[in-house]
């Protein structure tokens, strides 16, 4: 039996300091080189205690490792999504008009790009502890008929969205880690702060692409 | 506050009515809780627990975090009590979560700021009597309990606490964590808890939560535990 992936950290497709002033350059260092790292690292080492025990055809401890590889696997998934779909804010990509058909969907489900974002920041708002908020494409409905439906979504912890039909368009993570040397208790402000830094150019492809699209660079940085 | 008497008038204080302020109160001069919850005092500084916990840290989580967890609350249960007032049970429902999640936060809150303690005030002193030997006898040592409680803190996934709880039916001591602000209420008494939300440390150790760890039990006041556990 071979040994499994090991997986590595991601490059940022921008430096550290880049989406200053709305997230400091401490946060998104400490984020990226610490938490997104811990993610993997541990996300490494359940994956080779999994195949021994798959080598071992020792079944307790394969499910028992269950948990720990959702979560860090979550954790890796969740993270470097959300590096891709943020961006400088002087970016033209950091334009909702860089989604143009992303933005037309948005409108015709909300009513208008502001209502969307206010029933976006609510939903971030609400989560109750550690979690994400996510603007999800679904492709499951009766028939196809609801196929491309977007839909707002939170997710406790570190679950991802790797459901049947379910592709994250754009996420915020709203871990305390994401916000609070900065923003401390203040989350409503780094909530309304991240709007200038989304990547609606990434936005927009995850939305236009298949879900193989979206997770295509997590496979590329194997 | 050292004694069990204020200890616990400080949670009822907390969660009992207090009429003057509950006619503030209500919708359209309809009051329906009787009374509000409020952020209690520290008994120390809030920079008596450094190095350990920063005074930074201290300051944002009680007067910031833990009184946002009051005035939630407060909202919520009037809301509720309005709600149970229309015989709206769909509303009562929906509140519940809100319920749980504010009204915990300030009682795992308030139950922690009484489990620490400076150093000079008895902070990390070890315990005595009818607790120490309920943890020698459930764990060989106090050092091995706080290895197993800092293994049960690294391993909340997310947000949460551990607490070294009782159970009521058998009286025996364990290690329980809890996600986000669930309270330990039902068969399990809390005798000592530890917040594992990130607010708690980050300002200080940032992703370096076991240094957290292993700090805390620094400023962990066993008198306070002692109390709470039940013969």
């Amino acid at each position: 039996m071979s040994s499994p992936t090991t997986y590595s950290l991601p490059k940022l497709p921008y430096g550290y300091d880049a989406l200053e002033p709305y997230i400091s350059s401490q946060i998104m260092t400490l984020h990226h080189t610490k938490h997104h790292q811990t993610y993997i690292t541990n996300l490494n080492n359940a994956l080779q205690t999994h195949a021994s025990a798959l080598k071992s055809g020792d079944i307790a401890t394969q499910v028992s490792l269950q948990p720990a590889i959702r979560f860090n696997a979550g954790g890796h998934i969740n993270h470097s999504l959300f590096w891709q779909n943020l961006c400088p804010a002087n970016s033209p990509n950091a334009k909702s008009s860089s989604a143009p058909k992303l933005t037309e969907k948005i409108k015709a489900t909300w009513g208008s790009e502001e209502k969307f974002k206010k029933a976006f920041t609510e939903a971030l708002l609400g989560i109750q502890g550690s979690g994400w908020g996510w603007l999800v494409r679904y492709d499951t409905g009766a028939g196809g008929s609801e196929s491309g439906r977007l839909g707002i979504v939170t997710t406790k912890d570190q679950d991802p969205l790797v459901g049947k039909g379910e592709v994250p368009v754009f996420g915020v993570d709203m871990w305390e880690h994401a916000y609070y040397l900065q923003y401390q208790n203040g989350k409503a402000a780094y909530v309304e702060n991240i709007w200038n830094v989304i990547n609606w150019k990434t936005a927009e492809e995850r939305y236009l692409g298949s879900k193989e699209d979206v997770f295509k660079a997590l496979k590329s940085k194997l | 506050m050292s004694s069990t008497l204020l200890r616990s008038s400080a949670l009822c204080t907390a969660l009992r009515a207090s009429a003057p302020k509950a006619s503030k109160a209500g919708i359209a001069g309809t009051t329906f809780v009787r009374g509000k919850a409020t952020l209690p005092d520290l008994s120390y500084d809030y920079g008596a627990l450094e190095p350990a916990i920063s005074g930074k840290i201290m300051e944002l989580h009680h007067k910031n975090h833990h009184n946002t967890y009051v005035t939630s609350y407060n909202n919520f249960s009037e809301q509720i009590a309005e709600a149970k007032q229309k015989n709206d049970i769909a509303a009562q429902i929906a509140l519940q979560p809100l319920i749980n999640f504010h009204g915990g936060g300030h009682i795992n809150h308030t139950l922690f700021w009484e489990n620490l303690a400076p150093t000079n005030q008895g902070g990390g002193e070890p315990p005595t009597g009818a607790l120490a030997k309920a943890i020698n006898d459930s764990y060989g040592s106090l050092d091995a309990l706080k290895e197993k409680f800092n293994t049960a803190l690294a391993g909340v996934q997310g947000s949460g606490w551990a607490w070294l709880v009782q159970d009521t039916q058998t009286g025996s001591i364990q290690i329980k964590t809890y996600a986000n602000q669930d309270p330990v209420v039902g068969q399990f008494r809390p005798i000592l808890g530890i917040d594992a939300w990130e607010h708690a440390y980050y300002l200080q150790y940032q992703n370096r939560k076991a240094e957290y760890f292993k700090a805390v039990w620094d400023v962990v006041n066993w008198k306070a535990a002692e109390k709470r556990f039940k013969q």
